[in-house]
């Protein structure tokens, strides 16, 4: 007791006898520990953007600069940022990417068929999000089926939804819809990488810095505990997965007004394939309580490079994925190689 | 302590308490009552029902039969989270700490200071300090995610929250288990701070009464489901209580070498 109770003031006030000074280096010891975990996957996106430029000096023209970060990287990081609260309070969704044709597809025909104003048709396909993630949370929190079939589940419905209604046809966006396209990505070229930025800084903030955020890495760390501790863990999981499928089917507006087109073949597996991989290549645990968002917009540079760098170097559509699977192999085990080496060095 | 002070101000009382699971009788005829500001040890071998009395305390199981008072009122816990409602905190271990958040997050979880929609972090991180200082814990950040701190640190953080929302009865589960003397220290330590404060009284449930001795104002022994001793700490030893555990097992022994 005596020897704790002398040394405690040392550790508020400034640094004396051997404790403090412990106390210190460890504290920013761990500091550094954190910041790395990102840093590793920084330095991959950094890597790949600089190797693709040393082969090809195209791959920094502005045109390509501007496939890369104007519309593949925002699309990838505004699903990620969903997919990382899913993954850290312990579920996944494996629907969201259905959700980028689901709903379009559905405001389309209310704005047609059914004379819907278009801003509020607009306003119900992103709500279809909310009603989505309520049937996944439902589904996998209350009926107690893992988020991983759940969600499976409800992809195919989705999907099979838009094929039948739309007849698998792509439209072309209607008039009175593209008006408030500008503000949804279609506008400026740089409207959806500002989309993508700005929500990243929101999620990255809610993630770190409000009780919500702090909950989730609660409920996926410590389910038991958190419950004992009396936060609501239904209320946590069925609002990330309303997140994510909100985030699905803004991407999927966002997708609509930069292409000008409603297309059955942009809702597949792939945007969720690619949101969760920026996710864990950005160190993001699948067994959930811990992940960042910015580990994850790193990882969406990381993919949005790879996809487009390959492209440009001519590399046939068919053997890209066999590269693109093989990069994404070889990013994760130097992460994970890392982790290790770092944990060793921390010790 | 006086006698009638202590019957008079009892925070929680327990009368005829039993437990039966089925056919297996877990507790016969409790009776035991703990004053305010006490600090209660109940000790007892493996399977003599300190658990299973624990579990009762807190809300977890109702008993078969039997009555349980708080401050004078009979009150029926519905749950866990109704004992806590009324001031009962149990502890078991460091199970309900999350590794991945720091010994701040954990300190305030459910409890966050905020000005929405942040959290306050600094008003938080200097809060824990100043608390885990108060009660003499001490740890090297209370940025450090609680997965890097040491068994005794992180029990003490434990308790240390459980004390953050000011109980009135605080039940330690086995604070000492699978614990070296350095890191019980740290939790001896703290329960003897809290007894000073005086704001909360104590029942801790050890299998191992040696050091608990040393911070117990007095000793319940449970033998064969019922309170078997009753005595002030300092009326007793760690010899005098492992000699009746003895007695008792080989009074046992004999009996069972007399039927044979």
């Amino acid at each position: 007791m005596s020897e704790a109770t002398r040394q405690s003031p040392g550790v508020i006030g400034q640094p004396s006898g051997p404790a403090a000074g412990t106390s210190r280096s460890l504290g920013s010891m761990l500091g550094q520990l954190y910041r790395q975990r990102e840093s590793t996957v920084f330095v991959i996106a950094v890597a790949s953007f600089v190797g693709f430029w040393i082969v090809n000096s195209a791959f920094v023209s502005r045109t390509t600069l501007s496939v890369t970060f104007n519309d593949t990287f925002p699309a990838i990081t505004i699903i990620a940022l969903g997919e990382v609260f899913l993954l850290i309070c312990g579920e996944i969704d494996l629907s969201v990417g259905f959700m980028v044709g689901f709903s379009p597809f559905m405001s389309y025909f209310l704005d047609v068929y059914y004379h819907v104003p278009a801003l509020l048709a607009v306003l119900i396909g992103l709500l279809l999000g909310v009603l989505v993630g309520l049937v996944n949370g439902f589904l996998t929190v209350t009926v107690g089926v893992p988020s991983f079939i759940t969600t499976l589940g409800t992809g195919f419905v989705l999907w099979g939804i838009m094929l039948y209604t739309s007849h698998a046809e792509p439209a072309t966006v209607p008039a009175n819809m593209s008006h408030f396209g500008s503000w949804l990505g279609g506008g400026n070229r740089y409207s959806w990488l500002i989309w993508a930025v700005v929500l990243t800084a929101i999620f990255h903030v809610l993630l770190t810095r409000t009780r919500w955020g702090v909950h989730t890495v609660a409920v996926g760390g410590n389910l038991l505990g958190s419950r004992e501790a009396g936060i609501s863990v239904a209320r946590i999981k069925y609002g990330n997965f309303m997140f994510t499928a909100v985030l699905g089917a803004l991407v999927g507006f966002q997708t609509m007004y930069y292409t000008n087109s409603i297309d059955p073949n942009s809702a597949s597996y792939t945007p969720m394939f690619n949101a969760v991989t920026a996710a864990v290549i950005g160190g993001t645990a699948m067994l959930g309580g811990s992940g960042t968002i910015m580990g994850a917009v790193f990882g969406a540079v990381v993919l949005a490079d790879l996809s487009v760098g390959f492209a440009i170097e001519g590399v046939s559509a068919n053997l890209f994925y066999v590269i693109e699977g093989a990069a994404i192999l070889i990013a994760m085990v130097a992460n994970v190689q890392l982790a290790r080496l770092r944990e060793r060095g921390g010790r | 302590m006086a006698e009638t002070i202590e019957h008079a101000g009892d925070v929680l009382r327990a009368e005829h308490i039993s437990k039966t699971y089925g056919a297996v009788t877990a507790l016969t005829d409790v009776n035991m009552y703990l004053a305010r500001g006490e600090v209660l040890g109940l000790i007892g071998d493996n399977g003599a029902g300190k658990s299973t009395l624990l579990k009762i305390l807190c809300g977890f199981q109702p008993p078969t039969s039997g009555r349980i008072f708080l401050e004078g009122q009979e009150v029926t816990f519905k749950s866990v989270d109704h004992a806590r409602s009324l001031g009962i905190d149990a502890v078991y271990q460091d199970l309900a700490l999350v590794n991945q958040l720091a010994v701040f997050q954990n300190m305030f979880l459910n409890r966050e200071k905020i000005s929405w929609p942040l959290v306050r972090n600094r008003a938080m991180r200097r809060e824990t300090r100043e608390r885990l200082d108060e009660m003499g814990v001490d740890i090297p950040s209370v940025n450090a995610p609680v997965a890097r701190l040491s068994g005794g640190q992180r029990q003490a953080i434990a308790v240390a929250r459980s004390v953050f929302s000011n109980p009135k009865i605080l039940l330690l589960d086995e604070p000492l288990a699978a614990m070296g003397v350095k890191e019980g220290a740290i939790i001896l330590d703290l329960v003897t701070k809290l007894k000073k404060q005086g704001n909360v009284s104590i029942i801790i449930i050890a299998h191992n009464y040696g050091q608990i001795l040393q911070v117990c104002d007095r000793v319940n022994m449970i033998q064969d489901g019922k309170v078997a001793l009753d005595k002030r700490a300092d009326e007793t030893s760690a010899e005098e209580l492992t000699e009746v555990v003895v007695a008792e097992y080989r009074k046992a022994l004999q009996e069972r070498q007399r039927s044979a």
